[in-house]
C-alpha cells in the first residue's frame, strides 16, 4: 500500500485536489489543506524532509513583497470607482446614438464601448450588467434578435479579461515569470482582433438577415447633429485620457503597470470628483469590494503556493511534464491539448484557479518546448476569456440573466408587450461568440506574430538565457539554504525560541531579489 | 450552545471592525504608490522606504481581510456540483471543511510563521534596501492574518452547526453576490435618470 502511494504520490495528489474542489468548500483553502496533508504524508512515509515547510513563512513573505500583484487592487480600484459612477451609461448612450442610424448599430455600439470599458475598468460584472440594463431593452424595443442581442452584450463584456489592463493579464504574467508590460504590449493586437472579429460577425448577421439587427428609426434618436458631436466628446475624453494615462505610461515604460494602476485609481477619484459623483458610500463600497477581491484572489495564490510546494516536492511537476512533452506534435500538438485542456476546465474553473494551480505546471513546459511564455500566456488568456461566456456556468451569462427581462413586461416608450428574455436565448446567443473566441485561439496558434511583433527584440525568446522565475513558486529565498542547517533541529522551532538558522539567510536573498525589483524600475 | 453563539458574535463583530478598518488602507495605498510614481518622473529619485510602504500596506489588506470575506463567504467556490446539493449537505460540507482543512491549515501558518516573526523583532532586521523600512510589522501581518482567519473559520463553524440544530437562520443566506448588489444600484441609478429625462421630456 504505502509502496504504491509512494510510487504515484503526484498523481494521488492531483486527484485528491480534484475531489476536494468538486466539494465546493473555498478554492483558497482546499488548496493549501490537500498541500499540506500531502506534505506530512510524505514526511511520514520518508518520502519528505521534514524541513519541508519550513520555507512557507518566506514564500508568504514573498507574496505581499511582490510588486506585481499590487496592480491587482489598484486596478480594480480604479474600476469599480470608473464604473460607479456612471462611466459606462454615459458611453452608452451617446454612442449608441452615434452608431444608430447604421444597420447593427446598437449591436456595434455595444462592442465598441466594452472594448472601451475593458480598456478603462476591466470589470467584466459591471460591463455586462451596465450594458444589459441599457442596451438590452432598446435592442429588443426595436426589434433586435435576442439571441444575438444577448451574446454581443456578454461577449463584448468579457472583452475585459483580454484587454489591458486586465487583471487575467496581470496574473499571467506574474505566474509566468514575465513582466506585465510584455503581456499587455502582446495583448493589445489580439485584443483588438478579437474586437474586430465581433465586428465582422454583426457585419455579417446584419447583411444575410437584416431584421436580426435593424438601424434605430428616426423618432429614437434623440440626439442629432452638433449637440450629439458635443456629447459624444464630452462622454469620451475622461475614458480616452485615463487609458493614455494608464496605458500610454505603461506601454512608452514611462510607468511600471503597478505604477500605472495606482495613478489610474487616483485619476479615476478626481474625475469622479470632477463630476460630482463621488460619495462617501461610493468610495467605502468600491474600497470594500476591492479589499474583498484582493483578499480572495491572494489566498487562491497562498493556496496555490502551499500545494505546490509539496507537489513539487514530490516531483509532480516533473510528472506532468513528462505527460506533457511526450504529446505528439511537439509545440503545436502540445499547444492544441493545453488549449483543448484549458476550455475543457474553464466550464468548472473560473480563470483565476486555472491561472493559479494549471499554469505554473503548464509554463515551464512551455518554455522547454521553445514557446514564447508572452504568446503563450495570451493564447490562455484568449482561451479563459471564453469560460466568462460558455454556457452553462460562464458568469457573463449570470449576470445577464440577472438583467434580462425574466417575465413578460411593457415597454416603456412604445408601450408594447414584449416577450421575456429566455435563458435558452442567451445560452444559444454566446455559442456564436464562443466560437469566435475558437477561431481567435486558433488564429492565435497560427500568427504568433501578432503578439509578438509588438514586443521589444530582446524581450522574445531566447532559449539560451531565459530563467524561469515563477516568484511564488521558485526558491526565492530560505529553502536552499536552510536543510543543512535545519536538519539538526528537524522540529519547527518553539514560539520562544527564534529560529536563527532558518531565518536568518533569508533576508539576505530577499534583498537581493528586491534590489533586482528596484532596478528594474529604474531602468525604465 | 448559547455561549459559543455569542463567541461567535464577538468575533463577527471584531472581523467586521477589522475589515472596515483595512479596507481604507486600499485608498491610502493607491495615493502613496500615485504619489511614489509622480515623486520618482518629478526629481529622479525614489524612497526605499516609501516604496517598500506600498507593499507593507498591500499585505496588510490582503492578509486582514481574509477574515472579513470569509464571514461574507466571499472567498471563491467551485460550486458546479454543490449548488445542485441540499442546503444542509452544502452546511455540512462546510463544517467539514473547516475542520479539515480551514483550522489546520491557517493555525499551521500561525504556528509556522511566528517564529519569523519573533527571529525579525530580535534582530531588529531591517530591509537591506538603502532606507528601508524595519521588518517585523510586515512579519507579523503573516500570523496575524491567519489568527484572524481561523478566528473567522471557529465562528463560522459555531454559526453552521447552530443552523444544524435549528438555533439560527442560514447563516450563508446573507451573503450577497457583489454583481447584484452593483445591479441594485444601478437599477436605483437608472430609475433616477429614467425619472429626471420624463421631467426633461415634459418641458
Amino acid at each position: 500500500m504505502s509502496a504504491f502511494i509512494i510510487e504515484n504520490i503526484a498523481p494521488l495528489m492531483f486527484i485528491a485536489l480534484v475531489i476536494f474542489l468538486l466539494l465546493g468548500y473555498p478554492v483558497a483553502f482546499a488548496l493549501a489543506a490537500v498541500g499540506l496533508s500531502f506534505g506530512l504524508l510524505g514526511i511520514y512515509l520518508g518520502l519528505l524532509e521534514p524541513v519541508l515547510f519550513q520555507a512557507l513563512p518566506e514564500r508568504l513573505f514573498g507574496i505581499m513583497a511582490n510588486d506585481t500583484l499590487l496592480a491587482i487592487p489598484f486596478f480594480t480600484f480604479m474600476g469599480l470607482i470608473l464604473e460607479r459612477s456612471g462611466m459606462a451609461e454615459d458611453l452608452l448612450d451617446t454612442i449608441g446614438q452615434l452608431f444608430g442610424p447604421l444597420r447593427g448599430g446598437l449591436a456595434y455600439a455595444v462592442v465598441f464601448v466594452g472594448a472601451l470599458l475593458a480598456a478603462t475598468t476591466g470589470v467584466v460584472a459591471a460591463s455586462v450588467i451596465s450594458m444589459g440594463l441599457i442596451s438590452l431593452p432598446i435592442m429588443l424595443r426595436y426589434g433586435y434578435d435576442r439571441r444575438l442581442a444577448s451574446g454581443v452584450i456578454a461577449a463584448s463584456g468579457t472583452l475585459a479579461q483580454i484587454i489591458p489592463p486586465s487583471l487575467v493579464l496581470i496574473v499571467l504574467a506574474d505566474q509566468l515569470g514575465r513582466s506585465v508590460g510584455d503581456m499587455y504590449a502582446g495583448a493589445i493586437i489580439p485584443g483588438l482582433v478579437l474586437t474586430s472579429l465581433y465586428v465582422i460577425y454583426i457585419f455579417g448577421r446584419s447583411m444575410l438577415q437584416p431584421s436580426s439587427a435593424p438601424a434605430l428609426p428616426l423618432e429614437a434618436r434623440t440626439l442629432r447633429g452638433w449637440a450629439l458631436f458635443q456629447r459624444a466628446l464630452v462622454a469620451l475624453v475622461p475614458p480616452l485620457a485615463l487609458i493614455f494615462l494608464v496605458l500610454g505610461t505603461i506601454f512608452l515604460g514611462v510607468a511600471t503597470p503597478t505604477e500605472g494602476g495606482a495613478m489610474g485609481a487616483t485619476g479615476a477619484i478626481l474625475l469622479a470628483l470632477g463630476k460630482r459623483r463621488l460619495s462617501w458610500s461610493l468610495l467605502k463600497q468600491a474600497m470594500n469590494s476591492t479589499a474583498k477581491l484582493t483578499s480572495f484572489v491572494l489566498f487562491i495564490l497562498v493556496g496555490a503556493t502551499v500545494f505546490s510546494l509539496t507537489f513539487r516536492a514530490v516531483n509532480g511537476d516533473l510528472w506532468v511534464e513528462h505527460l506533457l512533452t511526450n504529446l505528439p506534435g511537439g509545440q503545436v500538438g502540445f499547444l492544441i491539448v493545453v488549449n483543448i485542456l484549458v476550455f475543457v476546465l474553464a466550464f468548472f474553473l473560473d480563470f483565476f484557479e486555472l491561472a493559479f494551480i494549471i499554469v505554473p505546471l503548464l509554463g515551464p513546459v512551455a518554455d522547454k518546448l521553445g514557446i514564447d511564455l508572452i504568446w503563450f500566456g495570451v493564447l490562455l488568456g484568449v482561451n479563459m476569456q471564453t469560460s466568462f461566456m460558455h454556457p452553462p456556468f460562464g458568469f457573463a451569462l449570470f449576470y445577464l440573466r440577472s438583467v434580462a427581462a425574466a417575465k413578460e413586461y411593457l415597454d416603456k416608450v412604445t408601450g408594447k408587450r414584449m416577450a421575456p428574455v429566455t435563458t435558452g436565448q442567451i445560452y444559444w446567443g454566446a455559442v456564436p461568440f464562443v466560437i469566435i473566441q475558437v477561431i481567435m485561439v486558433a488564429i492565435l496558434i497560427a500568427f504568433p506574430g501578432l503578439v509578438t511583433s509588438n514586443l521589444d527584440k530582446k524581450s522574445t525568446v531566447d532559449p539560451a538565457k531565459i530563467q524561469i522565475d515563477i516568484p511564488s513558486m521558485d526558491d526565492s529565498a530560505g529553502e536552499p539554504a536552510s536543510p543543512s542547517e535545519d536538519a539538526a533541529d528537524p522540529e519547527v522551532p518553539d514560539f520562544g525560541q527564534a529560529p536563527e538558522s532558518g531565518a536568518a539567510p533569508a533576508p539576505k536573498d530577499e534583498g537581493a531579489k528586491e534590489g533586482g525589483e528596484l532596478e528594474d524600475l529604474f531602468k525604465k | 450552545m448559547n455561549m459559543l453563539l455569542s463567541i461567535s458574535r464577538a468575533i463577527d463583530a471584531l472581523s467586521e471592525r477589522v475589515g472596515r478598518t483595512v479596507l481604507w488602507l486600499v485608498l491610502v495605498m493607491a495615493v502613496v504608490s500615485a504619489g511614489n510614481a509622480l515623486y520618482r518622473y518629478a526629481f529622479h529619485m525614489s524612497s526605499n522606504a516609501w516604496l517598500e510602504l506600498q507593499w507593507y500596506l498591500f499585505g496588510a489588506v490582503f492578509l486582514f481581510c481574509a477574515g472579513y470575506t470569509l464571514r461574507y463567504d466571499e472567498h471563491i467556490r467551485i460550486d458546479v456540483l454543490a449548488s445542485r446539493w441540499s442546503r444542509r449537505t452544502q452546511v455540512k460540507i462546510d463544517i467539514f471543511g473547516t475542520i479539515f482543512f480551514l483550522l489546520p491549515m491557517a493555525i499551521f501558518i500561525m504556528w509556522l510563521s511566528w517564529p519569523v516573526f519573533m527571529n525579525a523583532w530580535r534582530s531588529g532586521e531591517v530591509s537591506s534596501n538603502a532606507g528601508g523600512l524595519i521588518r517585523w510589522p510586515a512579519r507579523l501581518f503573516i500570523p496575524v492574518g491567519f489568527f484572524l482567519l481561523s478566528l473567522q473559520g471557529f465562528s463560522e463553524l459555531i454559526k453552521r452547526i447552530a443552523f444544524l440544530k435549528g438555533l439560527i437562520p442560514d447563516p450563508g443566506e446573507k451573503h450577497k453576490d457583489p454583481a447584484l448588489e452593483l445591479l441594485e444600484e444601478q437599477q436605483a441609478e437608472l430609475a433616477r435618470n429614467a425619472a429626471a429625462a420624463a421631467k426633461g421630456g415634459a418641458q
